[in-house]
This record gives structure tokens, sequence and C-alpha cells, in this order.
């Protein structure tokens, strides 16, 4: 049995910012990555990030990623565990842990879970095709082991997501042929839009895809335009011949361990789907465990980052530790999320948010 | 379908493995997945569906969605999307459920 | 508009342009960023302020068009690429664009290439004057382009395929 102050389940944004935090203030910590190494999705994103400098606006994701993880090996007050997955966290506290075949038992006096969300997808004829992937997947393959998902592309959803991707799919060498997006307006920033529109990428909306083409892989997609109630206008069919498509069409919160450990959980469309019910300061409604990132709802990195240093902050607090600079902490880090989403296109996060203090 | 020149980023690939998929030799990286190593040899169709034999590949590429299950070295069910490669290594399509190893 | 298609308007590049003399006094950056996110590491790399600090980091950028003097750091720092540098003072010919590239293949100095508007149409060619790729811009190149004057308000990009080697 690892006996310990506070343990984080997931190493990236959320997770590496809260164990940082947690380490700084004094906290025994061990952080448990079911990958093979930390970093979560800031490894693949090879895009300047956005916020202001305390999330370091400017610099690329993928450097965030190694600055963070490299400050995290270094700490003495953070034991990290890789190829290690979480299976469960029972009532008497103790979480279980399966480390290559290996079964270990943790006992925390606080959780912290920070395991993200995963990729959705849509129905449609054949989308089961080798060659049509998530959006994250094809950013996996891509910059994680430098191999391109296929030549020719047509990206699903215009969302930040699918924006990114395609412009990294560019980087890559891969050809984009067309995003389509079924909302009327383009759902990221408008930024990443120009971005590839320059490129002479088309991005036609209130389009979506019909069916996919191909016998074992795919071949080619067949997209049509979608009226003002998102039915689809007969006879405006187009066929793209493209052997990659990507679904960029949202993600859904990892809620798993969260909920085998009798935390409850809540429908919020704004926030993405199922999440745990969580206070303003990241509490579920089981003792000890917090939440942190996309886990919480689905948003951006900065404000994943900027929730783990809340959830590392709190979770010391509670443990009684270097009390006043944990809440001077806790402090910044809500004034941090305000910034960030108090904008424009920060509503649909504000509304989420307000529907959340209403179930509570 | 390697990516051979990037504008931001480089990769230490590590030292070079031979595996093989259903008897074919091949060559990979041992720092990466069995699904990057096959997709980098143009090999995207992984296994195929129980009852209506469909071909099917990655879609998440991060362990979450079980549509990369092959079949490894005699155990089926591997998640070839994030298992690592390793020299001499035997993938094979999976059909359908897959069998246990005797 | 700009939210269906992702390609600003005249009216929004008219709001990012400065005066007709100050095109042709020398350089200058127009930032074609006309939505509000949260996002300033534009008012923090100006080394001259130009572009006015935020109090909301919300706001849309705004510059001081006279304490610029094109530099172009901040073409490379807006992580939206949305930034270009313009200089019509470069010759009686010619105007000179500053465009941020993070693709390959990179041109070299000397390269004439086919230029692309806003939305990626193909508008004519451009020679590459320079191109800066020092530590400090993070692999964010900065293309300098010479162009047509009456070009220099819309060449925003390059065709890919027009860059030899």
């Amino acid at each position: 049995m690892i006996n310990t102050q506070i343990a984080i389940v997931g190493g990236g944004p959320a997770g590496l910012v809260a164990a940082l935090t947690a380490a700084e203030l004094g906290a025994k910590v061990v952080l448990i990555e079911q990958d093979s190494a930390l970093g979560g999705q800031l490894v693949k994103q090879t895009h300047m990030f956005f916020g202001s400098e305390k999330q370091y606006a400017g610099k690329r994701g993928v450097d965030i990623g190694l600055m963070l993880v490299d400050k995290v090996m270094k700490d003495e007050n953070i034991e990290v565990l890789l190829d290690a997955t979480a299976m469960g966290y029972y009532p008497d506290g103790v979480l279980g842990v399966n480390q290559l075949e290996k079964f270990i038992k943790i006992k925390p006096e606080k959780l912290v879970v920070a395991t993200g969300a995963s990729e959705k997808t849509i129905a449609f004829p054949n989308n089961d095709l080798p060659g049509v992937y998530g959006a994250g997947a094809v950013q996996t393959l891509m910059n994680v082991s430098g191999v391109k998902p296929g030549n020719k592309v047509l990206m699903v959803g215009a969302g930040n997501i699918g924006l990114i991707v395609s412009y990294q799919l560019m980087q890559a060498g891969v050809e984009v042929v067309a995003i389509v997006e079924g909302s009327p307006n383009i759902g990221g920033y408008l930024v990443h839009a120009s971005k590839v529109r320059r490129m002479g990428v088309p991005i036609l909306t209130s389009h979506t895809i019909v069916e996919a083409l191909g016998e074992t892989e795919v071949t080619g997609a067949v997209i049509a335009k979608m009226d003002e109630n998102w039915n689809i206008i007969e006879g405006s069919e187009t066929t793209y011949e493209v052997d990659t498509i990507c679904l960029a069409v949202g993600l859904s919160p990892l809620t798993e361990l969260v909920s085998q450990s009798g935390a409850k959980i809540t429908y919020i469309g704004e926030l993405s789907g199922y999440i745990p019910i969580h206070n303003e300061e990241l509490e579920t409604t089981v003792d000890n465990v917090y939440v942190a990132g996309d886990i919480a709802g689905v948003e951006e990195a900065s404000s994943a980052m900027v929730e783990g240093k809340l959830a590392g902050a709190k979770a010391a607090l509670d443990l009684g530790i270097k009390q006043e600079t944990a809440k001077r902490i806790i402090n910044e880090a809500h004034e941090e999320l305000a910034q960030l989403r108090n904008g424009p296109v920060g509503e649909r996060i504000r509304e989420g948010i307000r529907k959340l203090g209403e179930v509570r | 379908m390697r990516i051979e020149n990037h504008p931001i980023l480089k990769w230490d690939k590590g030292k070079k493995v031979r595996f093989f998929f259903e008897g074919k030799e091949l060559e990979g990286y041992e720092t990466e997945t069995i699904a990057a190593a096959l997709h980098a040899n143009g090999i995207r169709v992984l296994r195929e569906s129980e009852e209506l034999h469909r071909p099917r590949g990655l879609y998440c590429a991060i362990g979450n969605c079980s549509s990369c299950l092959m079949v490894v070295d005699g155990v089926p069910n591997v998640r070839v999307c994030v298992v690592k490669l390793k020299e001499g290594m035997q993938v094979q399509k999976q059909l359908g459920k897959g069998e246990l190893p005797k | 508009m700009l939210e269906r298609t992702g390609v600003p308007t005249p009216d929004h590049v008219k709001s990012a342009t400065p005066s007709e003399q100050r095109l042709k006094q020398g350089g200058v950056a127009i930032i074609e960023c006309f939505q509000e996110i949260p996002c300033n590491p534009c008012s923090k790399i100006c080394p001259r302020d130009a572009i006015l600090p935020m109090e909301d980091i919300n706001e849309k950028p705004r510059i001081d068009f006279d304490k610029c003097n094109g530099c172009a750091i901040c073409v490379s720092g807006c992580p939206g690429l949305a930034i270009f540098v313009v200089d019509g003072s470069y010759s009686e010919e010619e105007a000179l664009v500053k465009l941020p590239w993070e693709f390959i293949p990179v041109p070299k100095k000397g390269d004439v290439v086919k230029t692309l508007n806003r939305a990626g149409e193909e508008i004519g060619k451009g020679r590459v004057v320079n191109v800066q790729d020092s530590k400090i811009f993070d692999r964010t190149r900065i293309i300098h382009l010479a162009v047509p004057h009456d070009q220099m308000m819309e060449v925003r990009s390059i065709d890919r395929r027009s860059i030899n080697g």
C-alpha cells in the first residue's frame, strides 16, 4: 500500500499543474498516468497557445508540455507512475492501479481526477471504415509518431479542434480538401479559420457528411447542404475524393473513475455532456475527491491548467498545508478563469456553469 | 507514410526494429506504437468485425474506443494504438473476437 | 459574414488599416484580429508598446500606428498568426508584405512565388526579398514579399506548390 497525501489521476495539463501546485505547497503527491509519458494532449499541440502570460500564452503547446513535465520529473515531492491505469476508488479510500499487469494500492488523503475527455463520433453509412479517424487520433499519429494519417482529408467540424487539426495536417504535408460544419457559423476562433482559408481550404458551414465511400478503406466522402432546421437539402450532395475523414465533433468527459467512486454525475450540454457535479472549488459530491480539466467540462488547455492549479491548491488547503498561500492561489485561479471565460466566446461555458450551480 | 520534414517538430525515433504483419516482414521503430508502425507502412485495415466481417481500423488512437484490436504474438484484443513495437513482434488482423492462446 | 466564412471582409480590413499617408511612410503592423477572444500576447510582445495594453484580455487589439515601426516581432508572436506588416515605402513599383509562415517548404530569398489573398485565391506573384528564421521567432518564419503596390493589402499567403525546392 502506498500512502500519500494527494493522488492525481491524469498527467495532462490539469494533472501536471495540480501536481506542481500541491507539491510546491509542500504536499506529497503521486501522479498516475496511463500512457508511457506525461503531457496528455499538450504534446500534440504545435500551435501557440492563447490566454494570458499566466497560462504561457504565445508559447507552443508542445513546449508548455515539455516544460511542465520537466518540472514534475525534477520535483522531489511528486512520485510519477507511468503505464498506470487507475481501476477504481473504493469506499475505504483506496485507489487501485494497474501498472503493467501489476496491481498497486494507493491510499491518498485527497484524490484529484483529471482524466480529460474522449472523442465523440457521428453516425453515417460506412463511418466504421478504416480511414475514418477522430481528430485527436490524427494529431497523435502526426505529431507524436510522425506518421501521416492519409494523403487527402475531409475535416468534419469547424470548432477549434477541427480548424487547428486541419492546419496541422497541412504542416504535415497532407492535403485538406474541405472543412464541413453543421452549424451556420464557424464554432472555433475566427483567426484559426482565417489561417486555413488563406491556404485555400474551403469551410462549408451548414454542411454535413452523409456517407463515407470505400470497400476496405475510405476512398471518398459525400457531403450535403442543410437548411436552417438542419435537414439535408435534396440534390445538394457533393462527392470528394479523399482517403481520410477526420471527425472533430466534440469530446465527452471521461468520468468513469469519479462515477464509480459514487460521485453524482449530471448532464449539461454546454459542458459537453455528463460531468461530475462539482462546486467552484472543484470538489465533487464524494469527500476528498476533486476534479480538474476537461473531465469537469470540455474547455481549453489554458483553463485546464488553471483548474489544475485550483484543485491542487484546494486539496493542499484541505490537508491544512500552508493555508494562507493556498487560499491566495485559489483566488488567483478564480480570477484567471474569469478572465478566460468572461468574453463572448465564454458564453457557453458560463451558461453551463450556471446550470451546474442550479443542479448542485 | 512517414513525415520526412516538419516545420515545427522533430522526432527522435530511436532504434529501428523488424516486425511481422500477417507473416510479412516490415520495419518500424521501438519508440512508436504498433498502430503507428503499421500506418507508416501503409497498413490501415487492422481487423474484421465479428458478424458482418467489415474492415476496421483505428478511431481514437489513444486506447479508449476498442476499434484497433489485433492479435499480437498470439494474444488477441491488443490495443495496438497504445502498445509499443518490439523486435520480432508477430502482428495479425483479428477476425471477430479472436481466440485466447492455449 | 466572417463567422460564416472565416474571411475578414473589406470593412474589417479597413478598420485595421492606417491612413494612406502612414502606409506610405514605412512598415506598419496590420492586426487582422476581429473577434473578442481571451488572448493578449500581441500587447505584451511589442518592444515599442505600440500595441496598447489590455485591461480585459478579451479586448480586440488596438495599435498606435505612429509608435509602430514595422519590426514584425508581433507577426511571429500572435498565436492566431493574424498580424501582417506592410511597407508602402519599399519602392516606386513595389510594396513589401511581411507574413508569418509555418509550413514546408520554406521559400528562399530570390524565389518568385504565387501569392494568395485572404480567401486563398491566387492573385498574382511576389518576389521573396528576405526570410527571417531566427530563434526569437520560434519557428514562425517571417517572409518578406515584394508585391505590386495595389496588392499590398490583399496578399496574405503563398501557394506552397509554387515554391521551388
